[in-house]
């Protein structure tokens, strides 16, 4: 075994190298840079697989965007799906930042869009006098953040008390949650039959800009709805709950390091359920809306996968509440586009092409990576 | 002394980081069957040599040479392979497995797992030619650390390491253990091993070694300096620069009424079994109460249940009047414990949260840092210069990452976030370990401060020499209880109670 004066010989040294060096600071530009690189670097890639396929990536693209910002009345379709998207988004962000990873958004959004369907399916009948719109949206809010947060409180509760992997929960009850839907849809509330409840009485739609064409000729068609505010109010104040309040502060201890924030003497627990309860009401807010303000019934299929596209959204603007505004618009842009080019194929391609460079590109954020020429100093 | 007497001649190695230059053009000697001693403070660079030596790192520049002939190291086996073979302060043992599987881990021979009592008497016959004891099919767990230091000594040897760099070894070992550990250097070099001791124990880097280099800051400040004839104050100059107190001064101890009292706590370990069996234990305002014993004995649960991350099975601990344990750990604090934690960058601070996040970590609920659901980002900022200035924590600024922190300047952050919540009581768990002298000093001169100031100081730590300068009394905890309490600096005492060997449990006062 002894390899005495049997030394190992000098070997050639590499003249370029590849060097990995830890980040010391994060410049405050730099994950939105790269963020917008993780993009550029998705739709490069989607361009390439769609030349293989034997389209024609620009004219695909350019479609893209005529087709979701072309003309007022396509932006405002855009808007529509950007709503549901911002309030996941939103949902995912405050998990996140806690390190809670919430899948169950989906879930959460159909309880949402039940609780919504309960006060004017099952409350509204028995007492009629909650026949205005003033009486009858706050409810349908109320309801739908309550059952979603009941729904993200389950296994935020699991997982705080027995430590219930998360990711697992909450991508069950999703499940669970479209199978709830389906019994009310097809047993309890059915209308004649067809997958579907009744249509909600009027005065239980979310209004929309077009109810207002009458005055503004302008508006006429635009189908925009009061969600739209819910969404931005939500994004003010989950940025002030992150970033000014105490909470945040916490938060932000937990999901960097929870032995730390332990330690501080910050209740982890309780925090788990809380949070997830949040995070789910936003999500049931986004069902409820999207119940409300578009298709104003409950039927089987409410959501192209908005709870799944959510996680993207909140990962694609590094948790930040006004950069998930905007990557919403941009995805909802995609999901519209969807609609005349492909429904499944594209658009979903380049969504899950986006997640894997993003998920990727993290890894920029924390380490510089250089050429290194030469391995001797002159 | 001719060239032909080194075994390993590194010269002008250059090593460079990002923002700071580890290894300037250092030269280092190593002669056959001498031991070396790497002496320096933490960032002075001997871990990087010796990791370059081991094949860890590349070097940017410099030549190393082994027997004379130049090599180039791109892996640590092709370091092994020419015969070093480096002891990490941290051992890579499985505990599950025997001594001789855990020796012949990674080996090409033998291919298939048969015969081992043939390998098992190779490894017996190793153990006794280099007077370290060991059963070869003891496993790993059973051993004590010492025990299972020889195993990684072992490991070294049996793959034909002549020349062996050992990182901090004294480090885990209590002081009967260290004693032995020298006789089988003494043993080794006897039989033509070459050894290099990286330490920072100026007192057993004069006992064990025969020349000693000196790194300060990337440096050679002495290179292969014979340590007989030059004291540890002579050391310490060389490795800090200047003269190093190594005495601070103390002023009689004035106690007053009893701050922290333990009544027989009783506690388990993350593995269900107890770890404390009715300890009691009391710390008056204004001394220093240092708690002595080798590491595994209750120490890091003790510190636990106080700071109420732990819960206790049976007694109680009280701050004053109030019960703290079994409570939540915000109640502790409330109260007016103060916890430095023994691991700063896992439980003492969030590295990825700057500094300023950091250091309001136990005010961010109270005035005037915080108000009322807000943390007032402005009060924040100042609060964190303050304590910034005040403590002199070396920072670019005090938005960077609290991970970018050395050592020392994180102990100095974790240090000023507790002083500044103006406790009654503050524990402090291992304060010192793996910082430089300067930090050293700074660290105790803050908890003499504290003393000085009326606190309740519990001081849990494995490094005898701080205890018996800095605590007024030092009890030794073993297996779970107090078992003896020495004021007189009896080193020896202090030494058996440690290790158990004096069976009487006569309670601390």
């Amino acid at each position: 075994m002894s390899t005495e004066g049997d030394v190992l010989s000098q070997q050639r040294q590499p003249r370029i190298r590849w060097v990995v060096v830890p980040r010391e600071q994060v410049p405050g530009w730099l994950p939105a840079l790269i963020s917008f690189g993780a993009v550029i670097v998705a739709l490069l890639i989607g361009a390439v697989i769609l030349a293989l396929a034997g389209g024609n990536p620009w004219v695909v693209y350019t479609q893209i965007a005529r087709s979701s910002f072309g003309s007022l009345g396509v932006f405002s379709d855009t808007m529509v799906k950007a709503i549901p998207l911002i309030l996941v988004g939103l949902a995912c962000a405050v998990a996140f930042r806690m390190r809670v990873w919430n899948i169950g958004a989906e879930g959460q959004f159909y309880l949402g869009a039940w609780g919504a369907s309960a006060i004017v399916l099952g409350l509204l009948p028995m007492v009629p006098s909650l026949s205005s719109p003033w009486l009858i949206i706050p409810l349908m809010m109320v309801a739908g953040m309550l059952a979603g947060a009941l729904w993200g409180g389950i296994p935020g509760f699991l997982k705080a008390r027995f430590g219930v992997n998360e990711i697992i929960s909450t991508l069950m009850l999703n499940y669970i949650a479209v199978f709830w839907n389906n019994f009310f849809i097809f047993a309890i509330w059915n209308e004649n039959g067809f997958p579907q409840s009744p249509a909600f009485p009027r005065f239980a739609w979310l209004p929309r800009l077009t109810d207002y064409a009458r005055e503004f000729r302008v508006l006429g068609g635009l189908t925009t709805h009061l969600g739209l505010v819910f969404a931005l109010v939500a994004a003010v104040l989950v940025w002030m709950l992150l970033k000014y309040s105490r909470w945040g502060y916490e938060i932000r201890l937990i999901g960097d390091n929870p032995r730390a924030a332990e330690y501080a003497g910050v209740p982890i627990k309780r925090y788990t359920v809380l949070v997830m309860m949040i995070s789910g009401a936003l999500a049931g807010l986004a069902g409820m809306s999207e119940i409300s303000g578009v298709v104003h019934r409950l039927q089987g299929s409410i959501s192209p996968g908005y709870g799944f596209t959510g996680i993207i959204v909140a990962w694609l603007a590094k948790l930040n509440p006004f950069a998930i505004i905007l990557v919403s618009i941009l995805f909802g842009a995609l999901i519209l586009a969807g609609r005349e080019i492909q429904p499944s194929g594209i658009p979903r391609l380049i969504q899950g092409i986006v997640l894997v460079c993003l998920i990727a590109s993290d890894f920029l954020l924390r380490y510089r990576v250089r050429l290194q020429f030469g391995s001797k100093e002159a | 002394m001719s060239e032909s007497d080194n075994v390993i001649s590194m010269r002008g190695i250059v090593k460079r980081f990002p923002g700071v230059l580890a290894s300037d053009h250092v030269d280092f000697e190593l002669r056959r069957g001498e031991i070396h001693a790497l002496l320096g403070e933490n960032g002075a660079g001997k871990s990087t040599l010796m990791n370059i030596l081991a094949g860890l790192y590349r070097a940017d520049a410099g030549t190393i040479e082994v027997y004379g002939k130049p090599v180039t190291f791109n892996s640590p086996r092709d370091a092994i392979n020419a015969g070093i073979g480096m002891i990490h302060q941290h051992f890579m043992l499985v505990p599950s497995q025997t001594v001789t599987e855990n020796i012949l881990l990674g080996l090409d021979t033998p291919r298939f797992r048969l015969r081992l009592s043939k390998y098992d008497a190779i490894v017996a016959e190793l153990s006794a030619r280099f007077g370290m004891q060991v059963d070869p099919q003891a496993r790993i767990w059973q051993l004590s650390v010492g025990e299972q230091q020889r195993v990684e000594i072992l490991k070294m040897l049996y793959r034909g390491a002549d020349i062996l760099v050992m990182d901090e070894p004294t480090a885990v070992l209590a002081p009967q253990e260290i004693e032995g550990l020298f006789t089988t250097l003494r043993s080794m070099t006897a039989q033509g091993k070459s050894i290099i001791f990286i330490s920072h124990k100026l007192q057993e880097v004069t006992e064990i070694a025969d020349r000693v280099t000196v790194l300060r800051r990337g440096k050679v400040t002495a290179g292969g300096l014979p340590t007989a004839g030059h004291t540890t104050a002579d050391l310490a100059r060389l490795m800090v620069g200047r003269d190093v107190l190594f005495q601070l001064e103390k002023p009689p101890a004035n106690p007053g009424p009893v701050v922290l009292s333990i009544d027989s706590l009783e506690a388990v370990n993350d593995r269900g079994l107890p770890a404390l069996r009715g300890l009691s234990l009391q710390v008056r305002a204004g001394e220093i109460v240092g708690l002595a014993g080798v590491a595994g004995n209750g120490q890091r649960e003790l510190a636990e249940v106080i700071a109420g991350l732990r819960p206790a099975t049976g007694g109680q601990v009280r701050l004053g009047n109030d019960v703290i344990s079994n409570q939540p750990t915000r109640a502790a604090i409330r109260k007016g414990l103060a916890y430095v934690p023994e691991d700063r960058t896992k439980v003492g601070s969030a590295p990825s949260l700057s500094i300023t996040d950091n250091l309001i970590m136990k005010h961010y609920d109270r005035q005037p840092v915080g108000k009322g659901w807000r943390v007032d980002s402005v009060a924040a900022e100042l609060f964190a210069s303050e304590l910034k200035e005040a403590y002199s924590i070396q920072t670019p600024s005090l938005r960077t990452h609290a991970r970018v922190l050395s050592g020392g300047n994180l102990q100095r952050m974790i240090l000023a976030r507790e002083i500044a919540t103006d406790p009654q009581c503050m524990l402090a768990m291992q304060p010192t370990q793996g910082l430089d002298v300067g930090a050293i000093e700074t660290v105790h001169r803050l908890l003499l401060e504290q003393r000085a100031a009326g606190v309740a100081v519990l001081l849990i730590s494995e490094e005898l020499e701080e205890l018996l300068s800095l605590s007024d009394r030092i009890c030794v905890i073993y297996e779970g209880k107090i078992v003896g309490e020495v004021t007189d600096h009896d080193v020896d005492r202090l030494g058996q109670l440690m290790t158990g060997s004096l069976g009487t449990t006569t309670e601390a006062a």
